[in-house]
C-alpha cells in the first residue's frame, strides 16, 4: 500500500492504494465519493467518467497512482457554491435527462467536458460526444435535449425539427 | 398555461437532485463496519458434472474467511418458478430444483457453484481464481439449440427431464379445431418463421447484495438490487432458506434500472445471508458486468412459426402460432408466465380476429435462465402479429394503413372478449393510428424518400399497431392462470400530526419517478402542497406487503391502492370534521384542502383535522379511533390495455447494410396521464430499447454454450448516436374503466410496439430499393445481416 | 486483477531501466491494457507508465513529416495534427469515445496492433516510421500480424513519424458494439503513388490493398476500383461480419475514402 495524494473537488486528499487500485476504487472506497459509478469492466459504459486535469476520463481505466498529484473533479464537485444544481445538472433535471440515475454522474461529467470544448454543439456533435456513455433508461432523447439546453440552445425546437 | 403541480402536471422530479449531485445511495455505495467480500466462482463450461472442488486450495490464502459450495445448500430449498403451467395433455410442467449454488452439475457458463468470502474484494477475487483452477468438472456436451434439445432425449440439461421440455402449452386448446378449420377455409394463408432475439436486460447498475445477521435477535437484513423487496423476502423465506418472514428485512435502496432483470430472486442473495450468519459479519457481493451478462436473467428468445388466414382484401380470419421458447438452464421466477400468459393471451393484437390458437413449447438449454424483460411476452406477440400482417400486405398488394383500419377493433366494440381469454375494456385504436399518421407526416414520405435517394440511401417506412395487457394484475385471473402469488398492491397513507404525509407504497421506483408522481396525486386529492408528501418505498420493514414494480403496474395497481387509502383518510376526516363543526357527517364536503359544512362558511382545514386526530381533545373518542393513517390493498378487476400506433422511418446504406433509424413516431393511449414529462420519458426509453432489439442487440452462444456476446465489446447497446429524437403523443386517451385513476400504464409500451415498426421499415426500404427478394430479416437487422440479405 | 508494482519514470532512460526488471511491462494510456488486466489475461509484475515522459509527448513538424510522441493522447493528435495532416487528425478524433481519447495514446495503439485498431491503418498507409528507444522501424517491417509487431522485449515506441500525403482520408465502419473498426480503410495519395491500408478486416492484421493502390495511382477516383474485387480468403469472420462482408467493406470503404480524400 502506498499513500496516494491528489486534489479532488478542490481539496487535497490522500488515501492508501495498491498498484492495481483503479481511480474509481480510490474515489469510492478510499474517499467515500460514491457518486462515481462502475457499470462495466471494459471501459465502455462511462458511468465512471470524472475529470482529470480538466479532461474527461474513465476512472475505471486509470490507476490511482498514475494520476497522483492531479486535479480531479467528480460529480460531487459539480454543484454551485451555494449547493444549488450547477448549469449542466439543472439542465438534466429541467429536461428529465435521467431516470434511474446510475449513468447520470458520467453523463453530467462528459457533458461538462464536451461543452467546455464546444460551447454550442449541434445535435450530431452531442450524440457523437456521448458515444462513450451508455444509458438504458432514457433512449437518450432527453439527455441530448439537456445537453443542448445546457449550451443555451432551444432544445425543444431542435428536437422538433 | 399547463399546470405545474398536481395531476397532469409535468412536475420536475425531486429525486433528480440526489442523483445529479452524486448523493444517490445504491447498494454498492453502502459500506458497513466489518464487512467481508464475496466473489462467486462460476462455471466456465456450459454443461458438466462437478467431480471435485478442492476448497483447501484457498482456505489458507490471505484474507480468506470462508468458502461455500453447493454442498452447503443442498438441504435448503430451491428458487421456484412463480407460475405453474400445465401442458396441453394436462400434465404439470417440469420444475427442476434451482439451488443457491450448483450442486452435482453445472448447467450454463456462469452457473455459480462456489463462493469465496474474504477480507477484501481483491483477496476474494484472487482466491476465487485459485478455487476455479482447483475444481474438476467433467465437461458434457452442451445443449444450446432449442429444437435440437427437444429432439434429442439422450442429452439432458436436467437428468430427470428426458426431452428437455418444460411444458407444451396450448392456448386455448379448445379453440384448436376451429382455428384449424378456419385456416383451411381461408382464401389466403400467410406464413412467417421468425426469431425473437435473445436479449440481456443490462440495467446499468449491476446486481449487488449485502447480507447482515444480528445474533442478538436472530434477525437478518438483506440490502439488494430489487424491483420488489417483499417478493424477494417471500421467496427467500418460504421457498429457499426457511427463515421466518418476520425475521428478514429486505431493503432495495436506490436501484439503477431493472427492466425485469431485478424482479427475480437470485442465489447470491441467499448466499450473502448465509455467509453473514456464519461469519457474524456483513457480507457484500457486487456483480462485475461480465457476471451480469452470464447470470442475470435474459429476455425473449423465441422461435416462432406464425400463420395468418385472410381474405384477398386483408380481413384477418385466423391466427395460428407454434413457438419454441428458451427458458435456459433453470426456471427463473416469471419464466413460465412470460411465454404463455403474457404472450399467448395477446395473440389477437388490437384486431377483430375470430380464431386464434397459440402453441408454446418451453425448452431447457445450457444457457442462462430467460425471463421477463421489458414488455415480457407482449413484444413477442406484437412482433409476430405485426410482421405477419406486414407480410400479408406485401403478398396481397395491400396498403398497410388501410389493412389496419379494416381489422382494428372499433370503439363501439368494447368491452371486447378476445378468442384468447382477455376482455379489452376500452380503447380507440383508429384515433391513435390517425394521430400517428398525422405526426409522422406520412403524406410527405415520398419527398423524404427522394431526398434520401439523392444521398444514396434507401428509405423505408414501417407501421405497427399494438396492444398490451398490463397493470399486472388481477389476482383472481392470475390465479386461474397458475400464479403462486396474488398480484394486488398496497399503500399506507400516514398523515402526520403536523399535517405532512408519508405514503408507504408497495411499488418500487428504480427510475420511474414515483417519488414525484405519487405526491402529485396525493396533493391533488387532498388539496395540499406536494412538497409536504413523502414517498417511502423499498423496505419491507417500512411498507405494507406489496408486489413491487414491473408489468407497467405501479400506478395502475399501487397507485390505485394509494388512491383508496386517501379516500379512507378523507372519509375519516369528514367524521372528525363533523364532530368539530357540530354538523352531520353527511353534510361535510371536502374540497381544496378544506372540510366544510355544506351551504355554510364553517370549515376546518386538512391540517386542523390532522392535528385533532393526534391531539384528540375535542374528538369523538367514543366512536372513532384517534390517529389519521389508513392502509388499502387494491386488487384490480382486470388488466389494463394501453394501445397505440408506431411509425418508423429508416435509411439503409446499400454498400454496408447499415440501418439508421431516422424518425420514430408514437401515438399512444395510456388512459389518464399523471405526469406527461415522465410518461414521455418512459416511452422514449422503451423505444430506445426496442430499436436496440431490432437493430443492435444480439445474445449469441456458440455450439459449446460459450456466450460470445458477454461484454459491451460484443453486445451492442444503443448509444446516443444510434437513435433519433422521437415524436411521442398520448393525447388519444380513453381512460381505464376499472381503476380509480383511469390509468393504463406506460412503462413497457415503447419496447412492445417498436421492434416490428423498425423491421417493417427495413423491409419496406429494401423492397422499394429493388431488393424484392427480401421478405424478412431476423432481428437484429445488423449491417452484416442486411447486406447478406440484399446480396443473397 | 493481479497486483503489481507501479512505476512512473520521467525520462526514456529511466523507463528503459525500469523495464529491465523481471516481469516488467510498459503501460501507456491503458485503455486496452487495463480491461485486459481486469480479465487477468495480462499479469505484469511491474507496470511502467510511459505517460509521464515529457519527451514522448506532443505533435510537431520535423524531418520526414509529422512527429508524434508515442505518449500523446488521441485527443491531442486530433487537435494538433489537424493543420498538418487532416486525415490523421480525423482518425484520431474518431477512436473510441472522448474519455478514451483523453487517455489512449498512439504509442499504445501501435504497440498493441489490435487487428481492429485505427492507427495501424494510418501508419501503414502513410509509410510512417516507428521510432523506438533503440531503433527506427519502417511501417512495412513493423506490423507482423494481429497483435504481433517487430517490437522486442523491453523495447517501446517513443515516436511515430508520418510522411504527409497530398491528400488522404480514413473511413471507418464501426463494429456496432465496441465501436472499434469492423473494417476501416486509410487512403493516402503521395507524389509517387497511392497507398491503401485496411484494418479490422484481415486475420493477418492491417494490410495494404495493392491492386487498389495500382489502380488509384493511375487514376485517383472511386470509379478506378469499381472493377476490382477483394478476396475474402484471409478475412476475419465473426458474429459481426462474415469474411465476404468484410471483403465487401474493404472495397466500399476504399471508394468512399477516395471520394472523401482532402
Amino acid at each position: 500500500m502506498t499513500k496516494v495524494t491528489m486534489t479532488v473537488n478542490g481539496k487535497s486528499v490522500s488515501a492508501e492504494a495498491e498498484g492495481r487500485t483503479l481511480l474509481v476504487d480510490y474515489l469510492r472506497g478510499g474517499l467515500g465519493l460514491t457518486g462515481t459509478h462502475v457499470g462495466c469492466d471494459t471501459s465502455q459504459c462511462g458511468a465512471c467518467v470524472v475529470h482529470v486535469d480538466g479532461k474527461a476520463v474513465k476512472a475505471c481505466t486509470v490507476f490511482a497512482m498514475d494520476v497522483m498529484g492531479a486535479e480531479v473533479r467528480t460529480i460531487e464537485g459539480m454543484a454551485n457554491a451555494d449547493g444549488s444544481l450547477g448549469l449542466v445538472q439543472q439542465a438534466f433535471q429541467d429536461h428529465h435527462g435521467l431516470q434511474c440515475g446510475f449513468c447520470t454522474p458520467g453523463m453530467v461529467m462528459t457533458t461538462a467536458a464536451l461543452l467546455a470544448e464546444n460551447p454550442r454543439p449541434t445535435e450530431a456533435q452531442v450524440r457523437h460526444g456521448l458515444e462513450g456513455n451508455i444509458c438504458r433508461c432514457t433512449g437518450y432523447h432527453n439527455i441530448v435535449k439537456a445537453v443542448l439546453a445546457a449550451s443555451g440552445q432551444d432544445a425543444d425546437a431542435i428536437a422538433a425539427e | 398555461m399547463p399546470k405545474d403541480t398536481g395531476i397532469g402536471a409535468s412536475t420536475k422530479r425531486r429525486e433528480d437532485v440526489r442523483f445529479l449531485t452524486g448523493r444517490g445511495v445504491y447498494t454498492d455505495d453502502l459500506s458497513l463496519f466489518g464487512q467481508a467480500h464475496a466473489v462467486m466462482v462460476r462455471s466456465t463450461v456450459a454443461h458438466g458434472r462437478i467431480v471435485s472442488i478442492d476448497t483447501s486450495a484457498v482456505e489458507s490464502m490471505p484474507g480468506v474467511l470462508a468458502v461455500f459450495t453447493g454442498e452447503d445448500f443442498k438441504d435448503v430449498g430451491g428458487n421456484p418458478a412463480g407460475w405453474l403451467i400445465n401442458s396441453r395433455d394436462g400434465t404439470p410442467m417440469r420444475e427442476p430444483k434451482r439451488p443457491v449454488l450448483a450442486h452435482g452439475k453445472v448447467r450454463h457458463v456462469g452457473d455459480a457453484y462456489a463462493a469465496v468470502i474474504a477480507e477484501s474484494y481483491a483477496q476474494a477475487k484472487d482466491a476465487a481464481q485459485v478455487l476455479s483452477d482447483a475444481t474438476v468438472i467433467e465437461e458434457l456436451p452442451a445443449i444450446v439449440d432449442m429444437k435440437a434439445a427437444a429432439a434429442d432425449a439422450s442429452n439432458r440439461v436436467h437428468d430427470e427431464i428426458p426431452d428437455n421440455i418444460c411444458f407444451d402449452w396450448g392456448w386455448i386448446e379448445d379453440n384448436r379445431a376451429a382455428v384449424d378449420a378456419a385456416m383451411k377455409a381461408a382464401p389466403h394463408v400467410i406464413t412467417l418463421e421468425l426469431t425473437n432475439n435473445r436479449l440481456v436486460p443490462n440495467a446499468m447498475e449491476p446486481r449487488a447484495s449485502i447480507g447482515e445477521y444480528f445474533p442478538g435477535t436472530g434477525d437478518y437484513k438483506l440490502t439488494t438490487t430489487s424491483q420488489n423487496p417483499h417478493l424477494t423476502r417471500l421467496l427467500i423465506c418460504a421457498f429457499v432458506m426457511g427463515i421466518p418472514e418476520n425475521k428478514l428485512q429486505v431493503v432495495a435502496p436506490d436501484v439503477g434500472g431493472g427492466f425485469g432483470s431485478k424482479i427475480y430472486h437470485y442465489g447470491e442473495e441467499a448466499l450473502v445471508l448465509a455467509a453473514a450468519k456464519r461469519l457474524g459479519r456483513p457480507v457484500r457481493w457486487t456483480a462485475e458486468r461480465t457476471e451480469s451478462f452470464l447470470s442475470d436473467a435474459h429476455g425473449r428468445d423465441h422461435v416462432t412459426k406464425i400463420e395468418l388466414g385472410c381474405t384477398a382484401q386483408g380481413d384477418i380470419l385466423a391466427i395460428r402460432t407454434e413457438t419454441y421458447a428458451n427458458v435456459g438452464a433453470y426456471l427463473s421466477n416469471f419464466s413460465t408466465a412470460t411465454p404463455t400468459f403474457l404472450h399467448g393471451t395477446l395473440m389477437a393484437g388490437p384486431y377483430k380476429v375470430p380464431h386464434v390458437y397459440v402453441n408454446v413449447k418451453t425448452v431447457f438449454t445450457n444457457t442462462a435462465p430467460v425471463d421477463a424483460y421489458r414488455g415480457a411476452g407482449r413484444p413477442e406477440a406484437t412482433y409476430s402479429i405485426e410482421r405477419v400482417v406486414d407480410k400479408m400486405c406485401r403478398e396481397l398488394g395491400l396498403d398497410p394503413f388501410e389493412v389496419r383500419r379494416r381489422n382494428l377493433l372499433t370503439p363501439d366494440q368494447f368491452p371486447y372478449t378476445t378468442p384468447v381469454g382477455l376482455v379489452y375494456d376500452t380503447g380507440n385504436y383508429q384515433a391513435t393510428l390517425d394521430k400517428a399518421v398525422e405526426l409522422a407526416d406520412v403524406a410527405g414520405f415520398e419527398a423524404r424518400r427522394a431526398e434520401s435517394a439523392a444521398r444514396g440511401k434507401l428509405r423505408g417506412m414501417g407501421l405497427s399497431t399494438w396492444i398490451e395487457a398490463c397493470g399486472i394484475a388481477p389476482s383472481h385471473l392470475v390465479g386461474v392462470l397458475g400464479a403462486r402469488v396474488g398480484l394486488y398492491d398496497a399503500a399506507t397513507v400516514r398523515v402526520n400530526a403536523t399535517g405532512t404525509i408519508s405514503v408507504m407504497t408497495g411499488a418500487h421506483s428504480h427510475g420511474q419517478g414515483h417519488e414525484t408522481v405519487f405526491p402529485q396525486i396525493v396533493a391533488e386529492k387532498l388539496g395540499i402542497d406536494a412538497s409536504s408528501v413523502e414517498i417511502v418505498h423499498g423496505d419491507t420493514a417500512k411498507i405494507p406487503f406489496g408486489m413491487g414494480s414491473y408489468g407497467s403496474r405501479s400506478l395502475a395497481v399501487a397507485g390505485s391502492a394509494m388512491d383508496r387509502a386517501i379516500d379512507k383518510i378523507i372519509a375519516k376526516g369528514k367524521k372528525i370534521a363533523a364532530h368539530m363543526l357540530e354538523a352531520a357527517e353527511g353534510d361535510i364536503t371536502f374540497a381544496d384542502g378544506k372540510f366544510s359544512v355544506a351551504g355554510t362558511d364553517k370549515a376546518k382545514t386538512f391540517g386542523e383535522i390532522a392535528f385533532s386526530a393526534y391531539v384528540p381533545h375535542n374528538y369523538p373518542l367514543e366512536t372513532l379511533e384517534p390517529g389519521l393513517e389508513e392502509t388499502a390493498f387494491y386488487d384490480p378487476a382486470n388488466f389494463t390495455y394501453p394501445a397505440g400506433a408506431y411509425i418508423c422511418e429508416v435509411e439503409v446504406d446499400e454498400g454496408t447494410g447499415k440501418v439508421d433509424v431516422v424518425a420514430f413516431t408514437c401515438a399512444d393511449d395510456f388512459g389518464n396521464v399523471m405526469n406527461p414529462m415522465i410518461v414521455e420519458g418512459q416511452v422514449h426509453g422503451g423505444v430506445g430499447q426496442g430499436i436496440g432489439q431490432a437493430v443492435l442487440e444480439s445474445t449469441t452462444y456458440d455450439d459449446t454454450g460459450q456466450l460470445l456476446t458477454g461484454s459491451y465489446m460484443d453486445y451492442a447497446m444503443p448509444r446516443a448516436d444510434d437513435v433519433p429524437f422521437y415524436t411521442v403523443d398520448h393525447s388519444c386517451s380513453t381512460p381505464c374503466t376499472h381503476n380509480p385513476l383511469g390509468v393504463k400504464g406506460c412503462g413497457e409500451a415503447g419496447a412492445i410496439g417498436s421492434p416490428p415498426a423498425v423491421v417493417n421499415a427495413v423491409i419496406d426500404a429494401l423492397q422499394r430499393g429493388g431488393h424484392t427478394h427480401v421478405k424478412h430479416i431476423d432481428m437484429p437487422v445488423s449491417p452484416n445481416r442486411v447486406w447478406q440479405a440484399m446480396n443473397a | 486483477m493481479h497486483n503489481f508494482e507501479f512505476v512512473k519514470p520521467a525520462t526514456i532512460a529511466d523507463a528503459v531501466a525500469a523495464l529491465a526488471a523481471e516481469g516488467a511491462q510498459p503501460l501507456s494510456g491503458g485503455q486496452t491494457l487495463l480491461p485486459t488486466m481486469k480479465q487477468r489475461l495480462a499479469a505484469p509484475e511491474v507496470l511502467v507508465s510511459l505517460t509521464g515522459i515529457a519527451e514522448m509527448q506532443g505533435v510537431c513538424m520535423g524531418e520526414g513529416g509529422l512527429h508524434i510522441g508515442a505518449a500523446t493522447p488521441h485527443a491531442v493528435v486530433a487537435a494538433e495534427a489537424a493543420a498538418h495532416y487532416p486525415a490523421l487528425a480525423a482518425l484520431a478524433g474518431g477512436i473510441g469515445d472522448p474519455a478514451v481519447r483523453n487517455r489512449g495514446t498512439i504509442g499504445g495503439s501501435v504497440a498493441n496492433n489490435d487487428p481492429a485498431a485505427c492507427y495501424p491503418a494510418a501508419v501503414l498507409a502513410s509509410g510512417a516510421t516507428v521510432v523506438t528507444n533503440t531503433r527506427r522501424i519502417a511501417a512495412e517491417d513493423y506490423f507482423q500480424g494481429m497483435f504481433t509487431t517487430a517490437l522486442e522485449e523491453g523495447e517501446f515506441i517513443t515516436q511515430v513519424i508520418f510522411p504527409i500525403p497530398q491528400r488522404g482520408a480514413y473511413v471507418k465502419f464501426n463494429q456496432p458494439a465496441s465501436r472499434f473498426a469492423l473494417t476501416a480503410v486509410f487512403v493516402a495519395q503521395f507524389a509517387d503513388g497511392v497507398r491503401v491500408a485496411a484494418t479490422g478486416a484481415s486475420n493477418n492484421g492491417v494490410f495494404r490493398w495493392e491492386e487498389a493502390e495500382e489502380a488509384l495511382s493511375a487514376e485517383f477516383s472511386a470509379g478506378a476500383i469499381a472493377g476490382l474485387t477483394v478476396s475474402s480468403d484471409d478475412m476475419i469472420s465473426d458474429l459481426h461480419g462474415s469474411a465476404a462482408y468484410r471483403a465487401n467493406l474493404v472495397k466500399v470503404l476504399t471508394g468512399r475514402a477516395v471520394t472523401a480524400a482532402r
